[in-house]
Order: C-alpha cells, then structure tokens, then sequence
C-alpha cells in the first residue's frame, strides 16, 4: 500500500485550496493538493460578476472603506458572522485584488469621463475620475451600499482561478487530479492526513501530513434545484463530520440565489441586477419595489429569492410545463453592454434557453446555491476540536458569512482566506511539536477499513441503489429544507432522510467492478450525502426562529434572545441517524456593529438582553470619539489587527485615501 | 499514451437489467427515440476490445448530453464513464467527439442531432475510459513547458499600495483570450497534435499571445522564441485551423496562431 507524505496536504484544488498551497510553500513547506478534478475545472471558475473588495476607484464607490464593506457584511449575515473574521476579511480583501492584479488577473479597469448605466431602470450619467483611470473597476451588487464588485467582465472566478492555478504551477506545487479523500486520518485528537481513493484506478492510499487543509467547497448537489457543479458534494465536510471530532457550523444556513436559469438552475450572475436588470412578473411588472421600496432588486439574495417565491405563491408566476418561474430582464442594458460585461450570461441564455438576452427576457427562479455552513474553525481556519486539521472557503464555518452571504463575498473568501489561514497553516508548520508521528500500522489499518467499507459496497449482499436514494434525498432537501420551511415539513424531512440513511447502509452496486466504477462513487457519496443532509434538516427543525437564508414560516421573526447562537453538528458514533447538535453563544457585548435592522427584509426582530447596553456602549464610543480617525475608533470598539498574520496587516491605499 | 483499435460501427449490448427511460407518452416524453452510440474502452481491461454501445432513450425538451449522459448511467449502465463539472459550459471538462466533431457535450442539445449519433473520446489525450480523456495532465505539461504564467519581480510590491493601472481596452483584449478553458477540443481537432506529440496546440499559442499582450508580463519575444519558436510550437502549425472552427468560446485562434507566427518569424531573423 502506497503512503505518499507532505508538510503539508490541501484537499480541494479550487481557488481556497491553491491559494493555501502558494502560501505553505512560500515559506517553505512542502504541500501537495488533492483535486476531483484538474484544477482549472473547479466550480470556482463558475464565479460571474465578481469579488468584494472595497477599493472605491469608480465614482460610485467613493466613500466606500473597509467600514462600510464591514457592515454590509454583518447586516448581510443577519449577525451571525463572526464580526472579528469579517474584520480580518475585510481588511485582507483589497490586497488579495492588488495580489491577483499583479498576478496576471485582467481586471475589468475604470475608463474616465462619462459613461451611461442603468440605475432603477432609469439611464443615468456618471463621470469617472481621471485619477482613477485605469485602475481596477468595481460594479454594484446586492446588499451593499457601494459599487464594491470588483470583476474581469462576468468570467471573474475563471480569470481568477487559471491566474492562481498557473501561479501554482509556476512554483512547482504538485496537484494530483482525481484524487478524492474518503476518510481523514485521526488519532489521539490530531489529524494527520487522508485516505484517498484515486478515481481513475480505484486504488485506495495513504497521505500523511503534519497539517490538512479542507478546501473542498460546498454541497449543492444535496439539493435538486442547484446552481452547484456536479462535484459540491459536500464530501470533505462530511469526512470531517466522520472523524466524530471536528464539528459542521451552522448548517442549516443555506443560500438560494434569486436567479437560476429556469428550469436547467445554471447561474445567472448578481451581475445582471447590479447593472440595472430587473425582476418582472407574469404581467411584465416589476414587483421588487412593491416589496423591497429601499433595495428592491439589490437587497441581500435571501430576502430577494423568499419575495420572488412569494410572488409566485400568489399565482404571478409565468407556469410551464415544467412549473413556474419569473422573468430577469435585461434588454435595457444593451447590446453593446451585455456583450462585453455579462457576455456569459449571453452564452448561458444562448446555449441552454434558445434565447438572446438582448431582446428575450431571461427565464429565473431561485435555486440553492451556496452552504454557509461548513468545518467550524477558530479565526486561525484550525478547527478548535481537531489539531492539524484547517479549513478553508466555502467548506469552512469561519464564520464570514453568518446566515447569508453577500454576494461577491464568497469568491472573496476564497482568496483572502487562502491568505490568512495559508499563513496559519505555515505557523502550524513551523513548530516543532507539530511533527507528525503516528505509527505506520494505524495508517494501514484505516486504509484497509475504508477498503472494506468499498468491498461491502461492491460486494455485499445490499440490494438498496444509491441513485434513487440520491434523488429521494434531493427532492426531500429542495421541497421541505429550502427557501421557506415549517416546523411539519422539516419534521418530515429528518424522518424521511433517517430512513433514506439507514437504508444507504445496505447499497448494493448493480455493476460490481473494482476499478474507477462511477457506481461506486455514487453509493459511498450518497452515504456521505445524507449525513450532511440530516445536519441540515435537523439544524433546520431545532431553530425556532428566522435568521437570514433560514426562514421558518412558523417563526417568521429573528430571535436573538434565544438564537444569536451558532449551531455545531457533530456525529460521534457512526451508527447514529442524527447529528448531535450544541450551540456556541455569539457575545453581542464583543460586537462592534450590535444587532438591528439590517435596512432590508422584516423590520421586527426579537433583541437579546445584552443589545441595548452594547448599542448604548458603542455609540458613547463613537461620540468620544468623533473627529478621530476611523481606524482608532474601530479599534478602540472591537481590536482585531493583531489577529492577522503581521504580513497581511495594514492599511489600504485609495485614491481619497492616499498612504503616507 | 493509450490508442483505441478501430472497430466497426455495431449496435451491440442489450441494456442491463432491460431498464428503459420514460414511457412513450410519459409527461415530459417526445416521441422521438434516440440511438447514442458510445465508443467503449477501458484502458485497465485490455481484454475487452473498443467497441461500440448503443443506448437508447426517449428525447425530451432541452435535454442536453449531460442530462442524456447522466441518465444513461443513472437508468441503463452504471459502468459508463464521462466527465461534467459545471454543466454550464464555462469549466471544459465535457469535451467529447459528437459524431465525430469536438465539442463540449454539456452544451450539445440532443434536438441538434439525428435520432441516431456517436459519442466518442477525444483523441490525442490520454484515455482514462469510456468518453472519459485526460486533459489535465495534458494541459499542465503545456503550462510548464510554456511557463504559462506571468513573469516578474514580486519581491518589492506592497499590497497596501493602489494596484498598477491598465488601459482599460488592453484589459479588454487580454481577457478575450484569457477566456481559454483548456477544453481541448482545438488540440483534438488538429492535425499538427496527430503527427507530433509535443505540439503546444492552438490553446499553448494562445497563451503565449495572451502574455505577449500583458504588460506586466517582463518576457519579450526572444523569450517567447525560445518556447513557440519551433516545430513543436507555432511552425508546426499548418493552417487547417480546425482549432478555430470547434473552439467552444468562439477565441479569435486563426488570428492569434498567424500574429504570433509573424513575431516569431520576425524575431528568427534577428
């Protein structure tokens, strides 16, 4: 048996996981990444309209700072985001556009003097700067209250992920393709690397590291509606999950972006709307501003999805055969602009629609498309209950997002993320009592586990096919865990999902082939699969509340007396059919931006006892210190500098922001 | 690198388990059927001879290869081995010969073809199985052959300083060739990538031209003639330009292979 051994061994070959790897070696450690897939296929090349960093270069972003990009992210998250990591974020973001700049990514660049933009359906004319001609441009998104969309027309992960991919090449960072971790390798409270099965052969080996990077990306493809690649399994939360150590944060924050094509469910970018697109009706009427009179198409993607779902419900749907959807329309934007910043989004409707945005509108309905949840970790990506294992991205619970992700904020992540925590990984690295040391026999012994576990697959005498229970997991996850959910409905759907779990015990395979076998792929994914999907539905029905993509119909308010809580699943045992859920506080007298209206969405919310004080501190605060510079004064509110890596810290230049 | 015997076109193998797609006259179902013939090998059971599969489906509305392909292997033979990621046309792992013309199968709808058609593996790359092809291992040994990345002096900069600034048209124009996704179709369908081995293919030349373009790239043409300058790079070229007519993203290669050809022939002067 084959057991292969690297400082350092990232799983996941998406922008997270190569960003870590640069980091790693750039210190001088040896890291190896595993890929499902040749990197540059990664679903983060599926990122359109672009990235959060709040540079301020176009006209319509002046004023924007890291302040500002903080709050639109903590009001995003409905307060659940971990308010230190969204500093950290924040502060970190405009360097990872300047890095990726310099790396060869060909930023869309801001052109001076007058230009014509939609802006609430309305033509408007805004004069860019000359001092900001031809630096890196930014679009305007949901939920922000800037133009802080920093993009490469609307292929930005693309550009992004083949600059960081061939930068990684460029230091000779081996990556080996089609490579997936079944099982992480643990003993005594440490992780040391994987078992992995190789998808060409079959062949199961051993990757011993001092650290294990998960950058695995997220699980769509629980769902049967998703935007999500065919690889976001979620099975690199899942094999943490197994380790009955490492816990799942908060996995019942699940996002649905308001425009999937319909009925295909392939992404449509923000994009379109941040450039002056609007939803209409059956009617042709444009019915956001009757909901949402302050953001109306703009606001967070959870509060636009659950109007667009409800103005279906009132019959104001376009139905089809195939059921309802609503239209995006975006002919007012023009050829000349469509094909030159949402040229993908043509290739899309063309390809998949038959249509042609510039004259057609554009078929849409919401579709789930992101997991805040993910490997709980501390502000370091360690998880506090699994030395040497990291995560990373969208597989990780940093926790940047709470529940709802802005959009531009998640491709955002992926390389600020693979900055800091690539950092950290260095730091884990570089301690000596770090070292790896586990005897080789153990490693044996858990290869040779996981190869039973595949021989009963292949061989057994299960008679259960892991496709249907596939599908009856994803039908029971898109019609009872999604965009509005009810206390009967999720009741239903753990049930369902417990008898589904117990049944994948017993998968047969229908073609009983060692080797690369896809079937045997499916089953031991759909195992993994329903572990994750009971995390959610479970999580779902235990919180009794609304708070931003979780919405309970029956708890249709934000209670943060009883909910401004982080959920953590664990599976300890591994004939169990539910998670183990705790609940870890978030310290509102800690919060730099204590809870409120988010200036969207529901105006009602139930305040925790600690609010009131916070709120009351933070503004006495601000008022003593008025007139000084806004970094003392967040400081003197929330310290969080000395929690980023010293080489990361500082800063960050703007043209109204000059640095000495 | 794996080459499959050719062996007459047969419709052979009953369907395991007699599984059959949706019922004539099921919702959803047109009455038209479809023969897909896949070409079948798999490099670790040489025994088992290339050969054709035919399966058959019921057509529906906007069915795609990959939602005919996922069905196959879903309904009729789990065995069959593809590649999708994204289904959406942006990421390149489906690239497929559809009756015998590269192109990304996500993006093929199956009302485009007759009721009967092939599906077979792109040729030149290595065979993992099935439609199944190694493009990645391909196109990383032509990154580092090309250095495909741009070169310069990292050392001195400091990210807290604004960005360097960039015309905005020149941005423009490097990202139109930046929109590669490495699908191999231009390498499949080119002559030059037959008859050598080491041919950096349309998808190489246009990476050299999209660093030529970028200034923040340091090399400069005697560079990239050390890299395209011969047989294997862009003289190996002989204009057929099937690599222009399958590029699933419509990039300008006719182009881009002729302008760098003259730059490199203007610098082979020198």
């Amino acid at each position: 048996m084959k057991i292969s051994y690297a400082d350092v061994l990232v799983i996941g070959g998406g922008l997270t996981g190569l960003r870590v790897a640069i980091a790693a070696k750039r210190r001088g450690h040896e890291a190896v990444i595993l890929s499902l897939v040749p990197p540059k296929r990664s679903h983060s090349a599926a990122a359109q309209g672009g990235m959060q960093a709040s540079l301020g270069n176009v006209i319509k972003g002046q004023g924007d700072n890291e302040d500002v990009h903080f709050e639109d992210t903590v009001r995003g998250s409905d307060w659940g985001a971990d308010q230190r990591v969204v500093r950290m974020f924040v502060n970190t973001a405009p360097k990872a556009v300047r890095e990726l700049a310099a790396w060869g990514v060909p930023w869309s660049r801001v052109q001076r003097g007058d230009r014509e933009v939609i802006i609430n359906g309305e033509k408007v004319t805004l004069t860019e700067r000359d001092a900001a001609h031809g630096l890196v441009a930014q679009r305007d998104f949901g939920g922000t209250k800037k133009w802080r969309t920093c993009h490469v027309s609307d292929g930005t992960g693309h550009a992004m992920l083949f600059a960081v991919s061939d930068r990684a090449i460029a230091e000779s960072i081996p990556v080996q393709e089609r490579m997936e971790a079944i099982a992480l390798i643990v003993d005594a409270g440490r992780c040391h690397g994987a078992v992995v099965r190789n998808l060409m052969t079959g062949e199961l080996s051993a990757f011993v590291a001092k650290v294990t990077v998960n950058a695995t990306g997220g699980a769509g493809r629980l769902y049967r509606v998703t935007t999500n690649a065919v690889i976001c399994e979620g099975i690199g939360m899942a094999i943490a999950l197994e380790t009955g150590q490492a816990a799942l944060g908060n996995m019942e924050a699940v996002q649905f972006h308001p425009t999937g094509i319909f009925p295909a469910s392939i992404l449509v970018t923000e994009g379109c709307r941040g450039d002056g697109g609007l939803l209409k009706d059956v009617d042709g009427h444009r019915f956001m501003p009757d909901y949402e009179p302050e953001k109306k198409e703009l606001a967070s993607r959870d509060v636009v999805s659950r109007r667009m779902e409800t103005h279906i419900r009132k019959g104001k749907g376009v139905k089809t055969r195939f059921g309802e959807h609503l239209w995006l329309d975006i002919r007012q934007l023009g050829r000349a602009h469509i094909e030159k910043n949402l040229r993908e989004v043509k290739e899309i409707c063309e390809s998949f629609l038959g249509i042609d945005p510039v004259v057609d509108m554009i078929a849409v309905r919401p579709a789930q498309h992101y997991t805040m949840g993910g490997v709980r970790t501390n502000h370091t990506g360690e998880s506090p209950t699994l030395r040497g294992l990291f995560a990373a991205g969208e597989a990780a619970c940093w926790d940047l997002h709470g529940f709802n992700r802005l959009g531009g904020n998640s491709v955002a992540e992926t390389v600020v993320a693979g900055m800091i925590v690539g950092e950290f990984v260095a730091d884990f690295c570089d301690r000596a009592e770090n070292e790896t040391r586990i005897p080789i026999g153990l490693v044996r012994e858990l290869v040779a586990a996981e190869q039973a576990k595949l021989d009963q697959l292949v061989s057994g005498p299960g008679a259960e096919e892991a496709s249907v229970l596939r599908a009856a997991m994803q039908q029971i996850m898109t019609d009872k865990v999604g965009i509005f959910r009810t206390g009967p409905d999720l009741a239903a759907a753990v049930a369902e999902l417990q008898s589904l779990l117990e049944r994948s015990r017993h998968i047969g395979l229908r073609h009983k082939a060692a080797g690369a076998n896809p079937e045997l792929a499916t089953a031991y994914r759909t195992q993994k699969m329903l572990k994750l999907a009971l995390c959610m539905a479970h999580g779902a029905a235990q919180r009794t509340e609304s708070r931003g993509a979780h919405f309970r119909e029956d708890f249709p308010h934000r209670d943060d007396a009883r909910w401004l809580q982080r959920t953590l699943a664990t599976w300890p045992a591994a004939l169990d059919t539910l998670p183990t859920l705790n609940y870890e506080a978030l310290d509102v007298g800690a919060m730099e931006l204590p809870p409120g209206w988010r200036g969207y969405g529901a105006k009602d919310y139930v305040d925790h006892p600690d609010t009131p004080a916070r709120a009351a501190e933070v503004a006495a605060q601000r008022e003593r210190m008025a007139g000084q510079p806004r970094a003392a004064v967040q400081q003197a509110l929330m310290p969080y500098e000395e929690l980023l890596p010293p080489p990361l810290r500082g800063p960050n230049e703007r043209i109204d922001e000059p640095l000495r | 690198m794996t080459t499959i015997p050719i062996v007459p076109l047969q419709s052979c193998l009953q369907a395991p388990g007699g599984a059959r797609a949706a019922a004539p006259g099921a919702p959803g179902a047109l009455a038209r059927r479809l023969d897909i013939r896949v070409l079948r090998f798999d490099p670790l059971r040489p025994e088992v001879a290339a050969h054709w599969q035919t399966y058959t489906l019921d057509d529906a509305t906007g069915m795609t290869l990959f939602i005919a392909l996922s069905e196959i292997r879903e309904k009729l033979d789990p065995s069959l081995q593809f590649d999708f990621v994204c289904r959406a046309g942006i990421c390149g792992s489906c690239a497929m010969l559809v009756n015998g013309r590269p192109a990304l199968a996500c993006r093929t709808l199956t009302k485009d073809q007759g009721s009967s058609f092939t599906l077979a593996p792109l040729p030149v790359f290595e065979l993992i199985g099935d439609l199944s092809v190694n493009t990645g291992k391909w196109m990383r040994g032509m990154s580092e052959r090309l250095q495909t990345w741009v070169h310069q002096q990292e050392a001195a900069r400091d990210l807290t300083r604004l960005e360097a600034r960039m015309e905005p048209e020149l941005a423009e124009k490097i990202y139109e060739l930046d929109r590669c996704i490495q699908c191999g179709c231009c390498v499949s369908a080119c002559g030059t990538a037959r008859m050598r081995e080491d041919f950096v293919g349309a998808v190489g030349v246009n990476k050299i031209a999209r660093f030529r373009l970028d200034p923040r790239d340091t090399r400069d043409d005697a560079d990239f003639y050390e890299l395209v300058g011969d047989d294997d790079g862009v003289f190996g070229c002989m204009s057929l330009l099937g690599c222009h007519d399958v590029c699933p993203k419509q990039l300008p290669l006719q182009t881009q292979i002729a302008f760098v050809r003259r730059k490199m022939v203007a610098m082979g002067w020198k």
